[in-house]
């Protein structure tokens, strides 16, 4: 056990190792010059010259790379290209909080709402609630956000002026409803699509059986017996949900207008702002990692027939 | 379980079966004969009827240069297609189940490699990283390709927006093999310690014969299941792409550029039959791949439904 955590963390540098290269590599041979973006359209070609010998561009490749990877050690991300003046972590550091509101907002709604629709639909199994529940499951699942989205903000925003429809306020605000539905939705469908197939396979052990031989209402067999077990594998979710929420969180950041590091990571692509992209991409494999590493150690702490191996 | 009617009905004859094959059809049929189907040009332009409703003359309106919407939706499907079969041969087929049936019957450092690189590809949200090599590597192959048309005698390289059918393929096909691989690799795990496997390998056929006559047939149930429950993120896949401008470029149409350009606040007031269609035809597309994926799988394991 205590290997395999060692094993899997002294992974972590070697994947951002990797990443990191890569990205750079990306950035380096990619289309753009960075002097060119800091001084604009109007700048002469020395004073091109002399920024990238002062920004280090014209230094050899390697050199530039063991440079970055020090800095960031050191938290120094660099300095942003597009946003002239500003480092790349004080972006971040600014933008990341909205970000984690709203991810946080819909993954609560996600499982909130995914879980009892789940656990309806296997209890009414075969009948038209079922269908209903597992066909719009299969409708909202890998639907891409920017469908929910434009439909959303024409109705609601723009047919019944209910709610705003761009920009960004707050999670307590009304222009955070519509951000949080859309990014929740493919989650409700997530939840209730596993929440149903896991309780079914619970629903037809022996123990349950010996739950109703015994005499218990359906409501206590439902409750205390097979909701503990069938909800155990849907731990294994949370590391999905993230990927679900990170993607999402880039359209739906960029069509609501909401200033947070989902609409930062597009802007900057599209801007070719490396050292952004650098260092959010960083963020995010580390996360991703790190989710992945603490579901399999939850997974191994809830179900101990499970053994890590590695 | 309690079984019940739909069980029992053959594979063709379900519900769920019916609808999403009937969508299928009629979109990648529309697809495949679009220049037979669609009555304009998807780049006929015709100021004088610019952003109308929906008419006898124009099935679904016009747009802001007066082409006909109901022709470029048309035309989309077939660019969606192209993009959509083209990542899932390369990505999903080729190189998923190429590189799952090597790793899982050779074992040993090949297996490692392959499966650390998937780890790495896997410790990435998927959608970040095609729009990066998307946004990277569109201006250096568009230079690569306007220096082949310029020495050789190849021409409309970039003119006719292959350039930007390959970037976005390719960058799907870049992440679309990770899971299928690691899939058929856990399969072949199993398989590969079945007497007939072992059998076959002790009358000396070769590698290349035991994988592709003994093992992969018996991969393949939930190949297709996963190959088709994946076909719907790729749909999904180009149109973001498009959707953000970095896919495929207009005047080609793409869905994702129709709903893009529907989408700012007057058009969505004024003309909602510019954004409704488009948003209509690619939910549809993908609940259909979803839905012909579950009943595969259904189809395959009974026991999960």
């Amino acid at each position: 056990m205590v290997a395999y955590v060692i094993k899997r963390v002294l992974w972590f540098p070697l994947v951002l190792a990797i990443i990191s290269f890569v990205t750079f590599t990306m950035g380096f041979y990619g289309p753009g010059d960075p002097a060119m973006v800091r001084l604009g359209p109007k700048a002469t070609p020395e004073s091109i010259e002399r920024m990238r010998e002062k920004m280090g561009l014209n230094d050899p490749f390697l050199y530039q790379y063991t440079n970055y990877v020090f800095d960031a050690l050191n938290g120094d991300f660099g300095e942003s290209y597009s946003f002239s003046g500003r480092t790349v972590a004080e972006l971040i550091t600014k933008k990341i909080g909205i970000s984690f509101q709203l991810g946080l907002a819909a993954m609560i709604i996600s499982i909130g709402i995914g879980i009892p629709l789940g656990v309806l639909a296997a209890i009414r199994q075969g009948t038209l609630m079922d269908t209903f529940l597992v066909g719009f499951g299969l409708f909202f699942y890998a639907t891409p956000v920017f469908i929910s989205a434009p439909l959303l903000i024409m109705f609601f925003g723009v047919k019944f002026h209910l709610l705003p429809t761009s920009g960004w306020d707050g999670i307590t605000s009304l222009s955070a409803i519509m951000p949080v539905i859309v990014l929740g939705f493919p989650g409700i469908a997530v939840m209730t699509r596993l929440t149903r197939a896991s309780f079914l396979e619970v629903i037809n052990q022996d123990f349950v059986r010996t739950a109703h031989a015994k005499g218990l209402s359906d409501f206590q067999v439902n409750t205390r017996h097979v909701m503990k077990n069938a909800l155990i594998p849907l731990i294994t979710v949370l590391g999905l949900s993230l990927a679900t929420l990170v993607e999402g969180a880039f359209i739906t950041e960029t069509i609501f207008g909401i200033p947070g590091i989902g609409r930062l990571a597009v802007d900057s692509i599209l801007s070719r702002d490396y050292p952004v992209i650098m260092a959010i991409t960083l963020i995010v494999a580390f996360a991703f990692s790190l989710t992945n590493l603490i579901v399999d150690l939850l997974y191994c702490y809830v179900d101990p027939r499970i053994r890590l191996t590695g | 379980m309690i079984g019940h009617n739909s069980k029992n009905k053959k594979f063709w004859m379900r519900p769920k079966v019916i609808f999403a094959m009937f969508v299928l059809i009629m979109a990648y049929g529309g697809g495949i004969f679009s220049s037979v189907i669609a009555p304009y040009d998807y780049a006929e332009q015709d100021l004088s009827s610019v952003r109308q409703g929906p008419s006898m003359e124009h099935f679904l309106g016009t747009d802001f240069v007066g082409r006909d919407h109901f022709s470029r939706i048309i035309y989309s499907l077939r660019t969606n297609l192209i993009i959509t079969f083209a990542a899932v041969v390369t990505g999903g087929v080729v190189l998923g189940i190429f590189l799952g049936l090597m790793s899982g019957y050779c074992g040993g450092w090949i297996d490692s490699l392959v499966m650390r690189i998937g780890d790495i590809f896997l410790a990435f949200p998927g959608l970040l990283l095609v729009i990066l090599i998307a946004a990277t590597i569109r201006p250096r192959l568009i230079n690569w390709a306007r220096e082949i048309e310029d020495t050789t005698f190849i021409e409309g390289l970039v003119q006719w927006g292959v350039i930007d059918y390959v970037i976005v393929f390719g960058s799907l096909a870049a992440f679309g093999w990770v899971g299928i691989a690691r899939m058929v690799r856990g399969q072949v795990l199993q398989i590969r310690e079945f007497e007939y496997v072992v059998a076959g390998k002790a009358i000396g056929a070769s590698t290349p014969r035991v994988l592709l006559k003994h093992v992969f047939p018996n991969a393949l149930p939930p190949i297709i299941v996963v190959l088709t429950m994946g076909m719907g993120s790729i749909v999904g896949a180009e149109v973001i792409l498009s959707w953000l401008g970095i896919g495929i470029q207009p005047p080609t149409p793409s869905l994702g550029n129709m709903i893009r350009e529907a989408q700012n606040i007057s058009v969505l007031q004024n003309y909602p039959h510019m954004l409704i269609p488009p948003v209509l035809v690619v939910a549809l597309l993908i609940f259909a791949w979803n839905l012909l994926g579950d009943a595969i799988n259904d189809f395959f394991n009974p026991r999960s439904r």
